[in-house]
């Protein structure tokens, strides 16, 4: 069943990924390119955007699965572990400073972000780490780097500096080069990698936590994988991308009912379905007619992802009743 | 294989006090006590779930500390009290988790013990049958399944029964027995008295972490015990293998 579905991830990929460099405000016809600069347009404007779609959907995807598998919770979420506010809240220092002028500072400040936060949660949520004890712990850090961002914000040194951090804040992939393709991908594919490996640990806490370590579950080194997994993966994305909300909520959630349910089955789907609904996201919103510019990819995902999350609880609280 | 099991002067903060046990394999040994009298801490400590602050738990001849958990979870089984499953995966699925401590339900081995479980608990019929759509007894049967999966010389439980109506709980001790007569060590922690006189080869009362008796059900659960462990006063009617517990 897995395999079948891998396979068409993959095929739906193969097609999506040549249809989205040839849409945009302008189209491009493969045959006879009658544009100008096609060519530049293509390799220099909508293929490291296509890249960057794919590599940070298959961050964010695999984080969530991994979460939710970590949490025993569909409702889980990059978000929730407060990564991705920490990146956010570094990436916004940077533009507070005027550091992100320079090209290489902001992903370095927005990788310190999401580095800080998860040590932080490491020394809150200690060695054995419960999953309540660190879920608790996930919400304070995102609640404080949430306080902080708006802290910055309302002390904005210049209006430019607040309009930037505010639009950047908002999450996009517009106007991204091959720089940021080089930043995010070796970092998300370090991720991913590190999430993979915690995928039979995973398994075993569908169990629940005392039959998992009956199963010989080490906690203490499953709870170290998963923070530094999600976060590379989140702040890779974060970094590049600013924040994109609700990917890691909806794709496990959607896949899940495709596989055989369990957290390690559920890890490759949510990586290839997370690349391609970003990839059509991101193209969908740069050819809708939109005045004074393009939707923003991260509005976009939270306007589809708001209404999801409330289809999720209300199908929750039909279950309990 | 053998792999005995006991502990020495085992001591937990305020829920154990010095216990020295030795448990033998092939025998269904049930631990019972009041409320708070430290069964399931005892439990987890044997089977190397909490670490005790005193005294020593060995597994063969090693301390269980010592031995890494995936050798530890290959030896002992352990059911958890209300136990979850935080996902609706089906029957056979929940029962290969089982071979996790060994890393194979892929592999030849792995499914052989996954489909002799899935036997052994009558679940072939069930095998595709999501977790959310079986009926208590059936769901009692799956988790079981899913322990025996690993193939532990240990088996460990700890209030299998709660939940389960009459007909099941018999059921289930009767497999448990089953599993102990092919040489397993069985562990329960038992709240019922009567299930664990008839049921069990051994009985280990427990009285605010200390032992109160060991030995024989009929020994272990006389009266005298039972009125100075539970502070009730009772005696035993009917005959062996079918008592009943009259209380006064």
């Amino acid at each position: 069943m897995n395999r079948r579905l891998i396979l068409i991830l993959v095929a739906a990929l193969v097609v999506a990924v040549p249809l989205s460099l040839l849409a945009g405000q302008v189209w491009i016809d493969p045959i006879a390119p009658t544009t100008r600069n096609a060519a530049l347009i293509l390799f220099e404007l909508r293929l490291p955007r296509a890249a960057l779609a794919l590599v940070i959907g298959a961050g964010l995807g695999v984080s969530g699965a991994a979460m939710q598998g970590y949490l025993r919770n569909p409702l889980a979420d990059p978000g929730l572990f407060g990564i991705a506010p920490g990146a956010a809240l570094g990436a916004v220092l940077s533009f507070w400073t005027g550091y992100a002028a320079s090209v290489w500072l902001l992903p370095v400040f927005a990788l310190v972000g999401a580095g800080g936060a998860m040590a932080l949660l490491a020394l809150i949520a200690g060695r054995e780490g419960g999953v309540a004890l660190f879920t608790m712990a996930g919400l304070m850090i995102a609640s404080l780097a949430g306080a902080l961002t708006s802290l910055a914000i309302s002390l904005s040194p210049t209006p430019f500096a607040m309009s930037e951090i505010v639009t950047w804040l908002m999450g996009a992939l517009a106007d991204r080069s091959w720089r940021e393709v080089g930043i995010a991908a070796p970092l998300t594919l370090a991720g991913v990698g590190v999430l993979m490996s915690a995928g039979r640990g995973l398994d075993a806490l569908t169990l629940g936590d005392a039959a998992a370590r009956s199963l010989g579950l080490e906690p203490g080194r499953l709870q170290a994988r998963m923070i530094v997994g999600v976060g590379l993966a989140v702040g890779a994305a974060v970094a590049v991308a600013g924040v994109i909300g609700f990917v890691g909520l909806m794709v496990p959630h959607l896949v899940r009912p495709l596989t055989d349910r369990r957290p390690s089955s559920l890890m490759v789907p949510s990586a290839l379905a997370g690349a391609l609904l970003l990839l059509v996201a991101d193209c969908l919103c740069r050819m809708l007619p939109l005045s004074g510019g393009e939707l923003r990819l991260g509005i976009a995902l939270s306007l589809l992802g708001a209404p999801f999350f409330l289809k999720l609880l209300l199908d929750m609280r039909r279950g309990l009743a | 294989m053998t792999t005995t099991l006991g502990c020495v002067n085992l001591s937990l903060a305020d829920r154990l006090t010095d216990l020295t046990l030795s448990l033998h394999e092939g025998e269904v040994t049930a631990i019972c006590g009041p409320n708070g009298a430290g069964k399931s801490t005892l439990l987890s400590c044997l089977g190397g779930l909490v670490a005790a602050d005193g005294g020593l738990v060995t597994l063969g001849g090693r301390l269980l500390r010592n031995v890494p958990a995936q050798e530890r979870a290959r030896c002992i089984g352990y059911l958890p009290q209300s136990p979850e499953i935080a996902w609706d995966v089906s029957v056979e699925v929940l029962v290969s988790l089982g071979r996790l401590p060994w890393g194979d339900a892929g592999a030849q081995a792995g499914r052989d013990a996954i489909e002799e479980a899935i036997a052994a608990m009558d679940l072939g019929a069930l095998r595709n049958r999501r977790i959310s759509r079986l009926s208590g007894g059936e769901r009692a049967r799956a988790l079981m399944a899913r322990v025996l999966a690993t193939g532990p010389a240990w088996l460990f439980a700890d209030e299998p029964l709660a939940n389960l109506d009459l007909r099941h709980a018999i059921a289930l001790m009767r497999r448990f027995r089953e599993q102990g007569s092919k040489g397993r060590g069985v562990v329960l922690v038992l709240h019922d008295l009567a299930t664990a006189m008839n049921f069990a080869d051994r009985v280990i009362v427990l009285d605010q972490g200390r032992l109160a008796a060991d030995g024989e059900p009929a020994h272990a659960l006389r009266s005298e015990v039972i009125e100075q462990v539970w502070r009730c006063k009772a005696g035993w009617l009917g005959e062996r293998g079918m008592r009943a517990l009259s209380l006064g």
